[in-house]
C-alpha cells in the first residue's frame, strides 16, 4: 500500500507532545484527541462545516486520512476497518447532505453492534435553527440509530466529549457514537486538557455475570440431552472465540452459527453444524427444532434466524440467553436462564465448572445429518456456478482471508460456502443488510490488516452502490481483491418473486450494467473476467498473484436459487431444499 | 398477558434532546404514552420525567431496559408497583353566563377545585388530583360547554412509608 500504517513517531515522543497545554482550536483538539485515543486511520470528505478541521489536518501525519468518494463509502469503510480490528472506526464527514450521507452507515453499524465514532461538522452554533445552507440536525436524525450523539455547544467539552464517545462505542453493547461539532467550535481556541477519566454516570455496562444464573445454565447442560448453542457476533465482538471453543469442548454441545457469529468458531470443528435461519443448513435448523436446551451466546434471536417464533424451537425446555445487553433478554423468545454480561466473562467463569451433556446421541444424529444433507448445488452441466466460485475461493485461501460481503445471493453463498477459520474474518451487514457496503468496507479491513488477504464478495447490483471507491484502491494500492459474481439480475429479489411471487419478475433486471473489467481499467484498477470454471480458476490465480488491487468478475447464470430456504412466514422446519438434492 | 396502565419515573440527565431521546424511544418502539411531565428533580443538573403508560408485564420490563440503555438516563422506576400518590392538575374554561355561575360553582366546591379566573362569559377553574377525580370533574362541567381543557399529565412519587 502506498499509505503508511506504521507510526510516524514514538509512541512516547507523539503522548509527550499531545499531552503540552497549549492554546489550540477545537479542530487541533479534535486532532490530539485522536491520537491520545489510538487512532490509526480515519475516513472522510471535507466540506464547508468541517474546513478548520481539515485545515488543522493540512500537513499532518500522524495518522492516515482516506479520501473517499463518497461519505458512504467513508463510513462502511471506518466500519469495515472497526469489524475486521476490534478497534473503533473512525470517519468525518461535513455538515447537511454530508452527514446525511452517513445514515444508511450509521444505521448499518448499529444494528451489528459495531464501534463507530462519527464526527459531523455543523453551521456555527449562531446559525443553528435557522435554515442555513447545509444544516441538518444531524444528531436529530440519528437519534435513533446511534448509541449516543453529542452536539458540541462548546470547545471547552470537545476533550471529554471525544472520550467519552470512544469508551461509550466501543464498550458494552457495542455502537456508534456521532460527535456533531459546529463550525465555530473547531475554530474557536482554549487551552488543551486532555481527559483521562470517564465517569458517565448512567452508563455502566454489566461485565461480571450472576455466577448462580451461571450455575443454573451449567447445571441445565448436565440435564441435558439434545442441547443446542447459537453463538452470534457477541462471541466475536468481546474477542470470546477461544472460550467459546473451550466451551464447546467442555460441555459437547453442538453449535450453530449465525451470520455475524460465523468466524466466532471455526467451521471445521467436529460439532459445527453451520448456520441457522432462512437460509441455514438443515442440520442447524433441524437441532434447533428438536433441542431440549437453546443457549444463545451473543445472539439476538433476531427473525432471520428465528424465522416464524410460533414454532420455533417447539421442543424446548429451558432458553438461556447470555447476552452483554439486558435488554435483548426477553425481548424476542422467552429466557429461562437470564446471563447479563460480557461473553467473555460469562465463558471464562463457566468454564472453570462446565461438564459436559449426555448428549452422545445426539451428536450422532446431528452428525448424520450432516452427512446426509450437506449443502450443496446442481453442478452437473458443468456451467460456472456462483456457489463453485465460493468455494474455489475458500480453497485457496484456506479460509485464511478476510472476507466482506454485499447483500443478497452471495452473501448467503459466501456464508455456507466459505469456511471461516479466524475471528473477524467475515465482514458483512447482517442486521441492516445494506447493498453498497462489501467493498467500500473491505478498504477499511485492508486498512486495520495491512498484511492480510482482504477479498471483498458483491454482486453486480452491490457493486454499483459504491463503485467509485475503487478510486482510492487506486490512488492507495489497496490490494483489496473485488470479486463480482454477475449474474446480471437482483438475485434475491428475482429468487422471492419467483418462488413466492409465482415468477412475476419485477424490475430486477441490471441490464445497462457497465464493463466491469473496463471500470476497473478505468480507474487505474486491474480487471479480469471469467465464464468458466477453467476461467475461473486462472483469474483467481492470477488476482492472487497480483500485488495491488483486482477486479475479478465472474458472470453466472441467472437462475440459480439460494437453498435451503425457509419463507417469511414459515418456520425453521419448513426448509426448501431445493433441486439439489 | 394482562395489558395494564403504569406510571414509570425516569430520573435522566437535564441535557438538550432528553426528552426526544426518551418520546423518541417509546415511538421507535411502539411503547404507548398516556401522558408525560417533566420538570426539575431534587438534584441539580437532573430531571425527572413521569410517564403514564400501558403494557403488558413483557412490554413494561423492556420500556425499562430499553429506558436504561439511553446513557442520559440514570434511574428508571415503576411508581405503580408500589403505593403511590399521583397528581394531575387541569385548567378547565367553562362557560358561565351569570345565571349557571352559582351551579358551577357548586361543583367547583364539591371536588375541592379552586376557581381563578372570571370574565364576562367564562370562568376558568382549576383542579388537582388523580386523573380519575379530573376526568369526573370535566364530564360534571360538559354540560355548561368546556370552551377549553389544558391537563399537565400525572405526576407522581412513591409514598413515604415505602423504602
Amino acid at each position: 500500500m502506498n499509505v503508511q500504517t506504521e507510526p510516524r513517531r514514538s509512541k512516547e515522543e507523539l503522548m509527550e507532545k499531545l499531552q503540552q497545554p497549549d492554546l489550540i482550536t477545537g479542530s487541533e483538539i479534535l486532532l490530539r484527541s485522536l491520537l491520545l485515543e489510538g487512532v490509526e486511520c480515519v475516513f472522510g470528505y471535507p466540506g464547508g462545516a468541517v474546513l478548520y478541521i481539515y485545515d488543522a489536518m493540512h500537513g499532518f501525519s500522524d495518522f492516515n486520512h482516506l479520501l473517499t468518494r463518497h461519505e458512504q463509502g467513508a463510513i462502511h469503510a471506518a466500519d469495515g476497518y472497526a469489524r475486521s480490528t476490534g478497534k473503533v472506526g473512525v470517519c468525518i464527514a461535513t455538515s447537511g447532505p454530508g452527514a446525511t450521507n452517513l445514515v444508511t452507515g450509521i444505521a448499518t453499524a448499529y444494528m451489528d453492534s459495531v464501534p463507530l465514532v462519527v464526527i459531523t461538522g455543523n453551521v456555527a452554533t449562531s446559525f443553528i435553527g435557522t435554515d442555513a445552507f447545509q444544516e441538518a440536525d444531524i444528531t436529530g436524525i440519528t437519534m435513533p440509530i446511534t448509541k449516543h450523539s453529542y452536539l458540541v455547544r462548546d470547545v471547552e467539552d470537545l476533550p471529554r466529549i471525544i472520550h467519552e464517545a470512544f469508551h461509550i462505542a466501543n464498550t458494552g453493547r457495542k455502537g456508534p457514537v456521532l460527535i456533531d461539532i459546529p463550525k465555530d467550535v473547531s475554530a474557536n481556541k482554549t487551552i488543551f486538557k486532555p481527559e483521562k477519566e470517564v465517569n458517565i454516570r448512567g452508563y455502566n455496562p454489566t461485565v461480571q455475570p450472576n455466577k448462580l444464573q451461571v450455575d443454573k445454565l451449567l447445571k441445565a447442560i448436565e440435564e441435558a440431552e439434545r442441547p443446542v448453542i447459537i453463538a452470534g457476533g457477541g462471541v466475536v465482538y468481546a474477542d470470546a472465540a477461544e472460550e467459546l471453543m473451550e466451551f464447546v469442548n467442555k460441555t459437547q454441545i453442538p453449535i450453530t452459527t449465525t451470520l455475524l457469529g460465523l468466524s466466532g468458531f471455526p467451521s471445521g470443528h467436529e460439532l459445527w453444524m453451520g448456520m441457522p435461519g432462512m437460509h441455514g443448513t438443515y442440520t442447524a435448523n433441524t437441532a434447533i427444532q428438536n433441542a431440549d436446551l437453546l443457549i444463545s451466546i451473543g445472539s439476538r434471536f433476531d427473525d432471520r434466524v428465528t424465522m416464524n417464533l410460533n414454532g420455533f424451537a417447539p421442543k424446548v425446555k429451558k432458553i438461556a440467553h447470555i447476552d452483554v445487553d439486558p435488554a435483548e433478554i426477553g425481548k424476542n423468545v422467552r429466557t429461562d436462564i437470564p446471563c447479563v454480561g460480557d461473553v467473555k466473562a460469562v465463558l471464562a467463569y463457566a468454564n472453570t465448572k462446565a461438564k459436559p451433556a449426555k448428549s452422545e446421541a445426539w451428536i450422532a444424529e446431528m452428525q448424520a445429518n450432516r452427512e446426509n444433507f450437506p449443502l450443496k448445488y446442481n453442478d452437473a452441466n458443468g456451467e460456472l456456478k456462483p456457489q463453485y466460485v465460493i468455494e474455489m475461493i475458500s480453497e485457496t485461501t484456506k479460509g485464511e482471508a478476510i472476507v466482506t460481503t454485499d447483500v443478497g445471493q452471495h452473501q448467503m453463498w459466501a456464508a455456507q460456502f466459505y469456511k471461516f477459520k479466524n475471528p473477524r474474518s467475515i465482514v458483512t451487514s447482517g442486521g441492516l443488510g445494506t447493498m453498497g457496503f462489501g467493498f467500500p468496507s473491505a478498504i477499511g479491513a485492508q486498512m486495520g490488516n495491512p498484511d492480510k488477504l482482504v477479498i471483498s464478495i458483491n454482486g453486480d447490483g452491490g457493486m454499483q452502490m459504491c463503485a467509485q471507491e475503487l478510486a482510492i484502491c487506486a490512488i492507495n494500492n489497496i490490494p483489496v481483491k473485488v470479486v463480482i459474481i454477475n449474474n446480471q439480475v437482483l438475485g434475491m429479489v428475482r429468487q422471492w418473486q419467483e418462488i413466492i411471487y409465482d415468477n412475476r419478475y419485477s424490475h430486477i433486471d441490471l441490464a445497462g450494467s457497465p464493463d466491469f473489467v473496463k471500470l476497473a481499467e478505468a480507474y487505474g484498477v486491474k480487471g479480469l473476467r471469467a465464464k468458466t470454471k477453467e476461467e475461473a480458476q486462472r483469474v483467481w490465480q492470477e488476482a492472487l498473484d497480483t500485488p495491488g488491487p483486482v477486479v475479478v468478475e465472474f458472470v453466472v447464470p441467472k437462475g440459480e436459487n439460494v437453498f435451503p430456504m425457509v419463507k417469511a412466514g414459515d418456520t425453521i422446519s419448513d426448509m426448501l431444499m431445493g433441486d439439489s438434492e | 398477558m394482562m395489558t395494564t396502565k403504569h406510571t414509570v419515573s425516569v430520573l435522566v440527565n437535564n441535557q438538550p434532546g432528553v426528552l426526544q431521546r426518551v418520546s423518541g424511544l417509546f415511538g421507535r418502539r411502539g411503547f404507548n404514552i398516556e401522558s408525560i411531565t417533566v420538570g426539575e428533580s431534587e438534584e441539580l443538573g437532573l430531571s425527572r420525567m413521569v410517564i403514564v403508560t400501558t403494557g403488558d408485564d413483557n412490554t413494561l420490563e423492556q420500556i425499562s431496559k430499553q429506558l436504561y440503555k439511553l446513557i442520559d438516563v440514570i434511574k428508571v422506576i415503576d411508581l405503580s408497583s408500589n403505593p403511590m400518590v399521583a397528581r394531575e392538575l387541569a385548567l378547565i374554561k367553562v362557560n358561565a353566563e351569570p345565571a349557571s355561575r352559582p351551579e358551577i360553582l357548586g361543583i367547583v366546591e364539591t371536588f375541592r377545585a379552586a376557581v381563578v379566573d372570571i370574565g364576562p362569559n367564562s370562568i376558568i377553574v382549576q383542579v388537582v388530583g388523580d386523573s380519575d377525580k379530573i376526568d369526573a370533574m370535566v364530564e360534571l362541567l360538559r354540560p355548561y360547554g368546556i370552551r377549553e381543557l389544558s391537563r399537565t399529565g400525572a405526576t407522581a412519587m412513591i409514598r413515604g412509608s415505602v423504602r
